[in-house]
């Protein structure tokens, strides 16, 4: 029988190794990651031109001489993109859903059953450790390309409390990514295939999350909709929340009602996986 | 590598090449019909994008001429022609890198066909097709659209209509010849994950108008792309015929339509003459 705190430590240690091996497997591909993360900005060249093409019809026409869409001034929808790529660094999870799904599928999903490894517990260790190798590596490109376009943050740097404000949101839409794409391959229990279900959830997902284009461009009716889903919290709210779109008097309660979504995907994942595992008959060895 | 006696036929192997990934499609129907889905899913979606883009301005760029409806036949000339680059050569630019590293190119090699025809054609993503159907809605709708209108209605003339196909299929002769291009390096880099998101983000340059670039920092793309690498040819040289949205056409417009036409020569040549180069460099990869 172990005491409580040499199971603490035990605990503790066996995180610590995932969280390194994991680390260390992800380092390995470095040189490829940095070119593809400069890469994956190169769709914004393109959007930049299509923009300043639009604000350049907007305002020679002179009905809008503020230039404004959406709330949203040139500079600062480039900024937006700029950002929701940020945002995206953390909220996306490439292969989360199709990999637990995967697992079931195979029968890898019993080795959880049988080791006192907690299977969400140690994807989401995997993940903690995948997304910080990846902030080591895509640092350098993301500072690049964020300093050759420092003329379109027009406002400069928001205050403490908007700067607080965006990191949180940053880390809480790293969560709900998290906990939305691992329910999504639970469902990995009950259907073996889920690859083309995943493929129209991220094509919402790019659309919806903010990802396309500020929400605030949406008709107002469907922008009331979109607005209470919680796909804006992957890409949208954090790049809304730098850019200051958001009044400061609402910040409080518009991350209270995040991290409301983030308990309620917590508690979604965990019984779809409780019951999933009911579920789940596992053969041979 | 032809046999001198007797000529393949040449369209009978394609049909085969056809029938066959048919069948295989039809094998997994609700993976099809899924795909075929989620492919009008994506064509909705940007569509979405582009009638809230319109809503707040008139035109893409002033004075261009791109107002909504001739934009949206822009964008079916894109979908006609990623639909089809995406259908037929593809999965085939996939498997030629596969085939390099795996050394299952010495089969294609033996065969008594042209090699780099068997190479190109040989599976077909018939599914892909779906987003050609998604773009011939999309031109109807735009058609219609420009013969109904009240201020200047516009029905291109059965020439406009034959060129534009005509440039339509020179448009893809320079995706495909780009895509042989990327993926004859396989040869030399043993494999290039990078050079597929590569050829993603080059196309990505194809799909608006391209006057946008010529301006300020983004001259040098725009010779760029369309001198040396000229995707930025494939749609606009189409797009901008059957669309017309500089009405009368300028001589400069007529100088890139003949532009075109030698780029895609010029560009068949070169993916064949890269074609042969990487096959003199491989080397088989038996064991």
């Amino acid at each position: 029988m172990l005491t409580a705190p040499t199971w603490m430590n035990w605990k503790l240690s066996s995180w610590i190794m995932i969280f390194r091996t994991a680390l260390e497997e992800r380092l390995v591909y470095r040189g490829d990651f940095a070119l593809g993360t400069l890469m994956r900005f190169l769709p914004i060249v393109t959007q930049i031109f299509l923009w300043f093409a639009i604000f350049d019809a907007i305002e020679s026409k002179g009905e809008n001489p503020k230039g404004l869409i959406g709330g949203f001034q040139f500079e600062e929808i480039v900024a937006y993109y700029l950002l929701t790529m940020l945002g995206r660094a953390f909220s996306s999870m490439p292969g989360l859903a199709s990999g637990i799904a995967k697992q079931i599928r195979e029968g890898e999903i019993k080795k959880y059953l049988i080791q006192p490894i907690d299977l969400i517990g140690f994807l989401l260790l995997n993940r903690i450790a995948h997304k910080f190798a990846y902030y080591v590596i895509a640092t350098g490109p993301f500072a690049l390309v964020f300093f050759l376009c420092r003329n379109f943050f027009i406002n400069g740097m928001p205050d403490l409390l908007v700067i607080s404000a965006f990191a949180i949101s940053l880390l809480m839409g790293f969560l709900i990514g998290f906990f939305l794409e691992a329910a999504i391959g639970m469902i990995g229990f009950w259907f073996l295939e889920v690859s083309s279900l995943l493929f129209v959830y991220m094509l919402f997902s790019f659309f919806l999350s903010g990802h396309m284009f500020p929400l605030t461009l949406l008709p107002d009716q469907i922008e009331a909709v979109v607005n209470f889903l919680p796909f804006k919290y992957l890409a949208y709210f954090p790049a809304a929340i730098f850019l200051e779109k958001i009044p400061p008097e609402d910040l409080p309660l518009e991350l209270a009602v995040e991290a409301a979504w983030l308990v309620f995907f917590i508690v979604v994942c965990r019984l779809a996986y409780g019951r999933g595992v009911k579920r789940y008959s596992g053969f041979g060895g | 590598m032809k046999s001198h006696d007797s000529h393949p036929h040449y369209w009978k192997v394609f049909a085969t090449f056809a029938k066959n990934s048919l069948i295989r499609d039809m094998t997994f129907r609700t993976n099809f019909i899924l795909q075929c889905v989620s492919s009008v899913g994506w064509t909705l979606m940007n569509v979405g994008f582009y009638l809230i883009l319109f809503q707040y301005t008139d035109t893409i760029g002033a004075d261009t001429g791109w107002d909504r409806d001739k934009f949206f036949l822009f964008l079916a000339t894109t979908w006609f022609i990623n639909s089809i680059v995406q259908a037929f050569f593809m999965p085939n630019a996939e498997e030629f890198s596969e085939l390099i590293r795996t050394g299952g190119l010495d089969f294609a090699l033996l065969k008594p066909i042209d090699t780099q025809f068997l190479i190109s054609f040989r599976k077909v993503d018939w599914s892909s097709l779906s987003n050609f159907a998604a773009g011939l809605v999309i031109a109807a709708i735009s058609l219609w659209n420009l013969s109904a209108r009240e201020t200047n209605p516009m029905v291109p003339s059965i020439y406009e209509v034959a060129l534009y196909i005509v440039f339509v299929f020179l448009g893809i002769v320079i995706m495909y010849s780009l895509m042989i291009c990327l993926s004859a390096t396989s040869v030399w880099l043993g494999r290039n994950q990078t050079l597929y998101n590569f050829w993603f983000y080059i196309t990505n340059f194809s799909r608006y108008p391209m006057e946008m670039y010529n301006r300020g920092w983004g001259k040098p793309l725009y010779g760029f792309f369309t001198f040396v690498v000229p995707v930025l040819l494939v749609v606009n040289v189409p797009a901008r015929i059957l669309a017309k949205p500089i009405d009368p056409r300028t001589p400069s417009e007529w100088l890139l339509v003949g532009w075109a036409f030698v780029a895609a020569c010029t560009s068949l040549l070169i993916s064949r003459w890269v074609f042969y180069r990487a096959l003199a460099s491989y080397r088989s990869a038996s064991s």
